[in-house]
């Protein structure tokens, strides 16, 4: 007898709640036939895999714990859910998990879903290993500092959970393209960036098909997003193009704050201060380390020269407080971080893939935060869809600007505006029927031969009313349409 | 002033930690002994995460064999441990986690060791139960509890995570809190703070002195304009401080002809005029600990926390003036560097002389009690005079006492202990038991509410669900389990952060939890 209703019922109070949960019959279909799935490749094979270096001979009970959650009915079920001892075997051999980054949440990642029963996950990682993350990265050991993440991490799970096949791809995510992305069922992020989530979201935002503008619910891959900073952590769940996304509540993630450039240059008063003033004003005057070596926050040479010159500064205004920890926090912009925060992130976070997976449970919605600076605390709230969101609303963006505006004003406003937070916005137009570069910044030749437009007036630039401008920035693997309204 | 140029390989393998609770936390994690009873998943999750950060030793308790179960969920048992020791087993690999903690295994059941050498116990900086069964649980509760030792009970249910804290009293003086208020005594300006807002001539400053004044002197210095026509009374309501906040707007300097300067450092005045007057007081959480019989009566065996307290609360009655010993931080503002440093220095040099004294009734109390006066450094004086408004002290009750609260999921729990003591073994474990059970649950359900007197109505539903879960203990919860307690743990040893009073439930259900004091 499944209560899953009033359980339903009692969490969640919202309609589109219930259609989403309703709404994924890719997953049912995968939950029960282990077949062919609407968003493979033409002319692909099913992909029935064998379990890489394992092969079915696991011991007695190894799977127990799992199974009373994918054999047993329950009152508190996803409504779709039935008991089936075939559930396990689509676990095991056809559900393929992405999780993006091998660091301290991508260690706990790759763990918990080994021991949930996944047996194909993809590890997606572009750094090597540094000593620093050796106090809770638990798959590296001293002797792998400067080797992969992805790789040893890889190595690490198969070796110790047997018929476990994790692939590494020692990568950045941008290198990665579509039909890469395509492959998995769920993806699951443990990042350190924004910008690399926003990315990794409109990615995903990227593979849904409209039909007749109606979304087609097979091409949603669910996206799983854990962060965590000192004691604090946060893991919610996107369903793209149904939930709100990234890009929805990028208010959550407020922009860095610099120190003004006048207390830096003249007026320090914190040993921080004293710190940025040698990183951003001695270091490109005097190069310590010869013509063109960029400031390196890892190598500790360098970190040791800004120590010293930065200990100087602070002299001479009678600054105390600064340290080599304190001025190696500054440089590399460092986070704080402990073992037991990502635990409980990636945890929750895997919990979340083991019920989409299996349908065993009603998913997170969609949004819970954990502190436990003070006790244990967690609040678990539904992030709501931004109407006119910049990734995933597929409406043009409003930009409102006096047709005397400078692009400068256009460039500013993209970079600051706390919803759309670019980093290096390149605007392109359709002028006279030909693709026109306004402004782009990331290849210098381009750079050098746009930027007087910036001074030019959005009129002078032949822009009119209603003009479309196409935006592309790092932020996201897609352009972003904007439509111009003139002002007067 | 020391060049520290080259770090150890430990300070920085544990620098992101580190930059959490300093050198001195770590110290007190690399001193500390936890004992662990029982290796499964959540036992072992919580270890790796103790391990990894450096604690000293840890020693697993724990007299069951490996199982084919145990290694499925468990990410330190492998396959060829089935049949061996559990504590042994996961000992091993959770010994390789890192080279600096000393790992070691007591194959035996708690249950042994209290029938036959209860004691063992007292040499633990804390002891970690977990999946015990209530019997065991209780017993060594009373053992610890007289023993004056934390005791930490884990327990994974299938989709419930749990956690109890008993611990007779931890005090914290580091509880590093979130947006704490500052301490720039603009109600009662001491001394040598009035001396130097006097020394400033705001009024009569050149533009480039007067933009860059620290907005505390400005605040401080209309303070007394407005002191001088309103009775020297505080702006108290929100009408009054909008008009103080008016009369700061108006001494922004202007220009020839007449706009407004861009004086930031007056808009911050502005801006904090807010809590800046609030009244200098003794926050309740410190008056309570000042009050405390522990505080009151200082005796030769004291911890220094109550020695010091004590110190502190002489402070307040005499040469506070009723306030805690300054705490000597400013927050940053817009000011030249000159001006900045000098005013942070009086704050600083007033903190030292307070503290000063702090010390002073701290020696005398020593003496009074025939302890050395090096029995607190002048560090420990020092920092607990820094964090006297954030000082935390927290007592757990033992666990003989009544559950007094209707949370169905802690009921449950409760439930299942009395299956196993009635039928020495957990409901649903296999699936033939399943459907049985639940009657039989249900009359321990039954039987717990009427034992407590407790009229609540628990839904079939949780009974059926738990009889589900057939003791089992995914990974997924276990490890948000080891994440959580381990953090705990930590809190304890190093006394700093505040740790939770004293129930904890997580429900992956629903990704929710509630802490509770029962």
């Amino acid at each position: 007898m499944k209560n899953s209703r009033e359980f339903q019922n009692f969490y969640f109070e919202n309609d589109v709640v219930r259609q989403v949960v309703i709404a994924l019959p890719r997953h049912k279909v995968a939950h029960f036939t282990l077949n062919v799935y609407d968003n493979m490749a033409e002319g692909e094979e099913p992909m029935v895999v064998d379990g890489g270096n394992g092969d079915r001979s696991d011991w007695q009970g190894q799977w127990d714990h799992v199974k009373k959650f994918l054999e047993r009915a329950g009152p508190f079920t996803h409504p779709d859910f039935e008991p089936s001892t075939e559930s396990l075997q689509f676990l095991m051999d056809t559900c393929k998990i992405l999780v993006i980054g091998a660091g301290g949440l991508g260690c706990e990642l790759l763990k918990d879903l080994a021991l949930s029963g996944f047996r194909h996950i993809h590890v997606v990682d572009m750094d090597t290993i540094d000593i620093s993350n050796l106090n809770r990265q638990f798959l590296f050991r001293p002797k792998d500092v400067g080797r992969p993440k992805a790789e040893v991490a890889a190595d690490f799970v198969n070796d110790r959970v047997l018929g476990c096949n994790v692939v590494p791809h020692f990568k950045k995510i941008q290198d990665l393209d579509e039909s890469f992305y395509r492959q998995f069922h769920i993806v699951v992020c443990g990042l350190d960036s924004v910008v690399a989530r926003r990315w990794m979201n409109g990615m995903l935002l990227s593979l849904l098909i409209y039909e007749d503008g109606v979304l087609d619910p097979s091409s949603i891959i669910p996206l799983i997003d854990g962060g965590t900073e000192g004691f604090k952590g946060n893991a919610r769940v996107i369903l793209p193009g149904m939930t709100a996304c990234i890009d929805c509540t990028l208010e959550l993630y407020p922009p860095q704050i610099n120190f003004p450039m006048c207390t830096i240059a003249s007026m320090p008063r914190l040993p921080e201060h004293c710190v940025e003033y040698v990183r951003i004003l001695l270091w490109p005057k005097e190069k310590p380390f010869g013509d063109g070596e960029a400031l390196d926050g890892d190598d500790p040479k360098h970190i040791q020269w800004v120590y010293q010159k930065s200990l100087d500064r602070a002299a001479e205004f009678s600054i105390t407080g600064v340290t080599y920890r304190l001025t190696q926090g500054v440089v590399k912009r460092i986070i704080p971080a402990v073992a037991s925060t990502n635990a409980v992130i990636a945890a929750a976070c895997a919990t979340e893939v083991f019920k989409i997976a299996t349908s065993a449970y009603v998913p997170l919605n969609n949004y819970m935060v954990f502190n436990d600076v003070d006790g244990l605390y967690t609040y678990t709230f539904e992030a709501e869809r931004k109407e006119n969101c910049s990734a995933c609303s597929q409406v043009p963006q409003d930009l409102q600007f006096l047709p005397s505006a400078k692009l400068q004003e256009v460039l500013d406003y993209l970079t600051e505006n706390a919803s759309l937070q670019m980093k290096s916005p390149a605007i392109t137009t359709t002028l006279d029927g030909k693709n026109k570069t306004l402004y782009l910044q990331t290849v210098a030749s381009i750079e050098e031969r746009t930027r007087p437009n910036l001074s030019k007036t959005l009129k002078e630039l032949g822009l009119v009313d209603g003009q479309e401008l196409a935006v592309a920035d790092v932020t996201t693997p897609q352009t972003v349409l904007f439509k111009l309204n003139f002002i007067s | 002033k020391t060049m520290t140029d080259h770090k150890t390989s430990k300070e920085q393998k544990y620098d992101r930690q580190l930059r959490l609770w300093g050198d001195h936390g770590q110290e007190a994690l690399e001193n500390a002994h936890v004992c662990l009873i029982n290796a499964t998943a959540t036992g072992t999750e919580i270890l790796k995460n103790l391990v990894l950060p450096g604690i000293g030793s840890f020693t697993i308790v724990d007299g069951h064999k490996v199982s084919g179960e145990d290694v499925g969920n468990n990410f330190f048992l492998t396959s060829s441990s089935i049949g061996k020791n559990r504590a042994q087993a996961a000992t091993e690999l959770l010994q390789e986690l890192n080279g600096d903690v000393s790992g070691n295994f007591v194959e035996e059941s708690p249950d042994k060791l209290l029938d036959n050498s209860p004691e063992f116990f007292h040499r633990f900086s804390l002891v970690i139960g977990v999946q015990l069964p209530e019997s065991t649980y209780l017993r060594l509760g009373s053992v610890l509890w007289e023993a004056g030792a934390p005791f930490l009970i884990c327990r994974t249910y299938g989709l419930i995570g749990y956690m109890r804290l008993i611990v007779k009293e931890h005090t914290v003086v580091e509880s590093h809190p979130d947006n704490a208020l500052e301490d720039l005594r603009l109600d009662q300006p001491f001394t040598e703070l009035k001396n130097h807002v006097e020394s400033c001539d705001l009024d009569n400053m050149e533009k480039k002195d007067h933009s860059h004044t620290p907005w505390i002197i400005v605040v401080a210095k209309y303070l007394e304009k407005w002191y001088s026509e309103h009775n020297s009374q505080l702006p108290k309501n929100y009408k009054e401080k909008e008009a103080f906040r008016q009369l700061i707007r108006a001494g922004i300097l202007t220009n020839e002809n007449g706009t407004p300067e861009d004086e930031e450092n007056f808009e911050e005045a502005i801006k904090n005029v807010n809590t800046a007057l609030n009244p200098t007081k003794v926050p309740s959480g410190t008056e309570g600990i000042f009050n405390a019989e522990q505080c009151e009566n200082i005796t030769s065996q004291s911890p220094s926390f109550w020695v010091i307290a004590h110190g502190v609360r002489d402070f307040v009655r005499n040469e506070g003036n009723g306030n805690l010993p300054v705490r000597g931080t400013i927050p940053d503002m817009i000011a030249d560097s000159d001006k900045f440093i000098k005013l942070q220095n009086v704050y600083r040099d007033k903190a030292m002389k307070d503290a000063a004294v702090v010390s002073k009734h701290v020696e005398a109390l020593l003496q009074s009690v025939g302890k050395p006066p090096e029995s607190t450094s002048e560090q420990e004086i020092k920092l607990f005079c820094k964090n006297a408004a954030f000082l935390r002290v927290v007592r757990c009750r033992s666990l003989f006492s009544i559950c007094d609260s209707e949370m169905v999921l802690y009921l449950m729990l409760r439930s299942i202990d009395r299956f196993y003591q009635q039928h020495s073994r957990y409901p649903g474990v296999y699936n033939y038991q399943v459907e049985e059970d639940i009657n039989k649950l249900k009359l321990c359900v039954n039987s717990l509410l009427q034992e407590y007197s407790l009229n609540v109505n628990v839904k079939d539903d949780y009974i059926h669900e738990f009889c589900r879960y057939g003791a089992a203990e995914p990974h997924t919860v276990a490890a948000f389990l080891g994440g959580s307690a381990a953090q705990e743990a930590i809190k304890i040893i190093t006394h700093q952060f505040v740790p939770f009073n004293n129930t904890f439930l997580y429900n992956a259900m629903s990704q929710t939890s509630a802490t509770f004091q029962l």
